[in-house]
This record gives C-alpha cells, sequence and structure tokens, in this order.
C-alpha cells in the first residue's frame, strides 16, 4: 500500500481499525481528541461500536465490559484522563482480559498543559493502580512506529489477556508524517473460550476481580506473575543507534529519542562520538540489553521530557558500572537538539 | 537534500495549510517529511506556525531552532524567525504586512506583497500560497506540479472550487520572484 500522509493520533485510530478494534470508548482531551474525532466518524459507518462516554471513569470501564465479551477494544486518553482510569486498569489486569489503552502524554502534574511530556513513565510502566499487576508498555517514536505499535498491543493483549499500553506525547499525537497502513478486514475474533458470550450450550463463565478468599486471590496473583515472567522473556524490544563506537550512549525514548539521533549527528560533526539505545518497551524493560550495551560505552546520558523517571530503570541495568548523567525537561517544554548536544558536551566533560 | 522549513503568520492565514501542501509535495517526491505544527490554545488572530522538514534521511527531531527557510506572513513572525533562519538561508516576506526592511545580510531576503496579489487575484486568503510560489521560484525544493498535485489530492471535495485559484496563485508568487514584479 502506497504511504499516505496522517497525523499521529489519526494513525493510532486507523491503525486500531486495521488491527480490528471492534469497540472504542473515549473521553476529549487535548492532545489526543482527534483520535476520538476520528473514530466518531469511522466506527459507525464500519459498524463498529464508538462511545463518547460521560468521563474517563466511563471510558474505562466500558471497555472493561467490551473486553470481557472477546471483542477486541481501546481506550485513548492524555495524562489527567490516564490518571482516572486507574481502577479500572487494575481491574482489567486482575480480570485477566485484553485491552489496549493509549496516553498521549501532556505536560504535568495536576491540570497541567497540553504540550509534549514524558512525566506518566512511572504510572505507565510500575502500574499505575492498586495491587501487583505489570502492563505491557509500548514507546513508538514515529508515526509509523505508533501504528506498527498499536497493532502489535492488540496482538499482545490477546496473547497474554492483560492490559497494553502505548506510551506517547503530544508532538507524537500532532505531527503528521508518512505511514503505510495494512489492508482493511473485517475483524476476526480468534478462539476466546474465557469469553462471556452468552453461556448457550455450556458452563457459564464468570469474570471478576473479586477474590475474597486470600488463597484463591493468591492463585490468581501467582498466575499473573507467571504471566509477566513470560512477557519479560518474550516481548523486550529496543534501538540500537550508532552504538558501536560511542564513548557516550544516550538513552531515550519516544519523542525524547528522536531529538537525540539528531543531536547525535550534530554531536558527531564536532568529533563527539555518541549513540543511543533506545527502549521500545519501557515494561517490561530490556535490561540486560541495556547493561551489555552500556559496557561498550564509558558513560551515559539519560535523556526524558521528565525530572527523571526512566533514569531509574537505567541506573538499575547499568547499576554502578558506568557513570550516569542526566538532561531533563518539564511541564511541556521541549528541548531543541542543540540543548542535547550541550547535555552530551557537558557530560564528557565531567569526566 | 535536507531543508527544515517554518511558515509562521496569524491563525487564519494558512499557515499550516501552505506547509501541508509542502509536505505532501516532498512525499510525492520520495522524500522523508515531517509536518508539525505549534498547538496550544489557538484561536483565530493568534499566532500559528508549523515546522516542515524534507529530507533524504530519515528525520530526526521534528522541530529544529534554525530553519534553512522561514516564510513569514506577519510582523510578529518576522520578529521572532529572522534573527533565528540558519546563515545562507532564505527569508520569504509578506510585504503587505510586514513593512519593516529585513536586518539580516548573511540569508537570502524575498521581498513579496503576498496579500496585494491574492487579493488581485481575488482572494486574500490565498498569500499563503503566493508566498510558497515565491520559495519555490526561489530554490525549488519540491517541483510546483508536486504542489498542485497535493491541491489537487488533498482539498476536500466540498472545497474544489479553490483549486484552481490557489494554482494560480502559486504561479503569481513564482512569476513575481522571476520577473520582480
Amino acid at each position: 500500500m502506497a504511504k499516505v500522509l496522517m497525523k499521529g493520533n489519526e494513525a493510532i485510530a486507523e491503525a486500531a481499525i486495521r488491527a480490528g478494534c471492534e469497540a472504542y470508548f473515549g473521553y476529549p482531551i487535548t492532545p489526543q481528541t482527534e483520535v476520538l474525532e476520528y473514530m466518531s466518524a469511522r466506527m459507525p459507518a464500519l459498524g463498529r461500536a464508538f462511545v463518547q462516554a460521560e468521563s474517563e471513569l466511563g471510558a474505562v470501564n466500558m471497555l472493561y465490559g467490551a473486553a470481557c465479551t472477546g471483542a477486541r477494544a481501546m481506550t485513548t486518553t492524555s495524562s489527567p484522563g490516564f490518571s482516572l482510569m486507574q481502577e479500572g486498569l487494575s481491574y482489567i489486569a486482575c480480570s485477566e482480559v485484553p485491552a489496549v489503552v493509549v496516553n498521549i502524554m501532556r505536560g504535568g502534574p495536576g491540570l497541567g498543559n497540553i504540550q509534549p511530556a514524558q512525566g506518566d513513565y512511572f504510572q505507565m510502566t510500575k502500574g499505575g493502580g492498586h495491587g501487583d499487576y505489570s502492563p505491557i508498555v509500548l514507546a513508538p517514536s514515529t508515526v509509523q512506529e505508533t501504528v506498527d505499535l498499536v497493532i502489535l498491543a492488540f496482538d499482545l493483549a490477546d496473547k497474554y489477556r492483560q492490559p497494553v499500553y502505548v506510551i506517547a506525547d503530544g508532538m507524537i499525537g500532532q505531527m503528521m508524517e508518512p505511514v503505510e497502513l495494512p489492508e482493511l478486514k473485517p475483524p476476526q475474533r480468534p478462539e476466546r473460550p474465557w469469553a462471556l458470550t452468552g453461556a448457550k450450550g455450556r458452563p457459564r463463565n464468570i469474570i471478576t476481580s473479586l477474590q475474597l478468599d486470600p488463597p484463591t486471590l493468591e492463585k490468581v496473583n501467582l498466575r499473573l506473575q507467571e504471566t509477566y515472567k513470560r512477557i519479560r522473556e518474550n516481548e523486550q524490544r529496543h534501538e540500537e543507534y550508532m552504538t558501536d563506537d560511542a564513548d557516550l550512549l544516550v538513552v531515550a525514548y519516544g519523542t525524547a529519542a528522536r531529538i537525540v539521533k539528531t543531536a547525535i549527528a550534530k554531536a558527531r560533526r564536532d568529533g563527539l562520538k555518541a549513540g543511543l539505545f533506545r527502549p521500545i518497551t519501557v515494561n517490561p524493560y530490556p535490561y540486560d540489553t541495556l547493561r551489555k550495551a552500556a559496557e561498550k560505552a564509558k558513560r551515559l546520558l539519560v535523556v526524558e521530557l521528565s525530572a527523571g523517571q526512566m533514569l531509574e530503570d537505567v541506573r538499575l541495568a547499568v547499576m554502578d558500572k558506568r557513570p550516569i548523567h542526566f538532561f531533563g525537561k518539564m511541564g511541556g517544554v521541549v528541548p531543541m537538539p542543540e540543548d542535547v548536544v550541550d547535555a552530551m558536551k557537558k557530560a564528557l566533560a565531567e569526566a | 537534500m535536507h531543508e527544515e522549513v517554518i511558515i509562521s503568520g496569524f491563525g487564519g492565514q494558512g499557515a499550516l495549510f501552505a506547509g501541508q501542501l509542502l509536505t505532501y509535495a516532498g512525499l510525492y517526491e520520495g522524500r522523508q517529511v515531517s509536518w508539525i505544527p505549534s498547538y496550544g490554545p489557538e484561536m483565530r488572530g493568534g499566532t500559528a506556525h508549523c515546522t516542515v522538514i524534507l529530507s533524504d534521511e530519515p528525520i530526526g527531531s521534528p522541530i529544529v531552532r534554525n530553519p534553512t527557510i522561514a516564510i513569514v506572513l506577519n510582523p510578529a513572525s518576522m520578529d521572532k524567525y529572522e534573527p533565528l533562519v540558519a546563515r545562507g538561508g532564505i527569508l520569504v516576506v509578506n510585504t503587505s504586512l510586514v513593512r519593516r526592511p529585513a536586518q539580516r545580510s548573511d540569508i537570502t531576503v524575498v521581498r513579496v506583497p503576498a496579500n496585494d496579489l491574492a487579493y488581485e487575484l481575488g482572494n486574500v486568503r490565498m498569500a499563503n500560497v503566493v508566498l510558497l510560489g515565491a520559495l519555490l521560484a526561489t530554490k525549488p525544493i519540491v517541483s510546483p506540479d508536486s504542489v498542485k498535485r497535493a491541491m489537487e489530492e488533498e482539498i476536500p471535495a466540498h472545497r474544489k472550487h479553490i483549486i484552481e485559484p490557489n494554482k494560480r496563485a502559486l504561479e503569481r508568487g513564482m512569476q513575481y520572484v522571476a520577473e520582480g514584479r
């Protein structure tokens, strides 16, 4: 298929449709509202479900309900809305049903602003709601990769019967880039013997997150931990860029990573050997591959649109084997590549 | 090739749309392209700008501090972007609204009374496309035919009547630069 130019938010919506999303629920919040707008026209035209919920609480629980029936379902939101969804997401994880959630992060904390930020990293990668659950979190850095990872998110959600998040920000949501989409096909529902489909001619299925008997709830938890172990073993993804001869290994994801790529090209023109390690799954975090990549470098620099959240995962990976520097911007302020080059030079000067 | 273009003006002057035409044109010609708008609580009369990158290499940062080209549609954009254009770059100025001369001597300054030319063609709102034409006559970063194709393919059905006038606006901007009037 020929490449078309799409806004990130529209591409998320169309990618979900191509992935066979049968039900979408959302509530408007900038900078992700175009997903909702796009879905409101496309989904009914295809005979699929679209509901503008009364709030993010409504949206996440509709998502839970649709997921219980075995439908591929999605919601999208932005930071404050994602906070509101946490209770429902914990229920979805405990109930072991597949669901896809996209968070187009904006400046926080609080109501904050609507500019790009990465301040929801802890909330998204470490659970966010109550209890021991650990969602898969995919971090695209281009519009094409956003398409690919939204589609992957549906597949992984089905495979592991867990919520899968796509972590992006206002920049990816608002920018236009060429994308290639898979062909549009009618949604296919794989065999889902656990789903609530009416129980005609079979014993009824029960999906619940309420387990009052401690040993029973412990069993659920042990099964979840087993799932997360399989996910850690099979689903880690990352990209390395010019790391082979790099003295300085820069670690960044999403929008920050693409700004870093330009900064690396500029820095190399000045003779500074830098490379990029970009986690694509920020949960499960590619600790072991990062540790190996770090061994080749003299020091590390973590770049984020936050006060330093992924920084903690980098420290867990590298421990104190290499000095780790940090450069971050908060509140919706996005650094220019030149700012990152300055941070790289400073990190090496402190050597 | 690698060009970083900022197009900036009042909301409603079509800065974002002119940028999209350029982006589509680059896409048709097989370039790597990105388009990113300023976004925020915007309104007509506020400021609006977009950054377009056309390149033969994969595009890293979609935002730039020092663009190789700036098209400024109003005085505030002139004040903001004239100092930022990269040395050796191009500044295309809408002199219908920007009265002051440019101060830089290390960039190419292209002065076009775009509102007046668009008004003569029948619609002042095509000043954005006049300026785009002026840029392409100065440096053909995409072919005018690709921009016309973008108009044909991307302007929605209920706005088809603006395609031909916009093609004329593009040609008028090119002619103004070529002939100096």
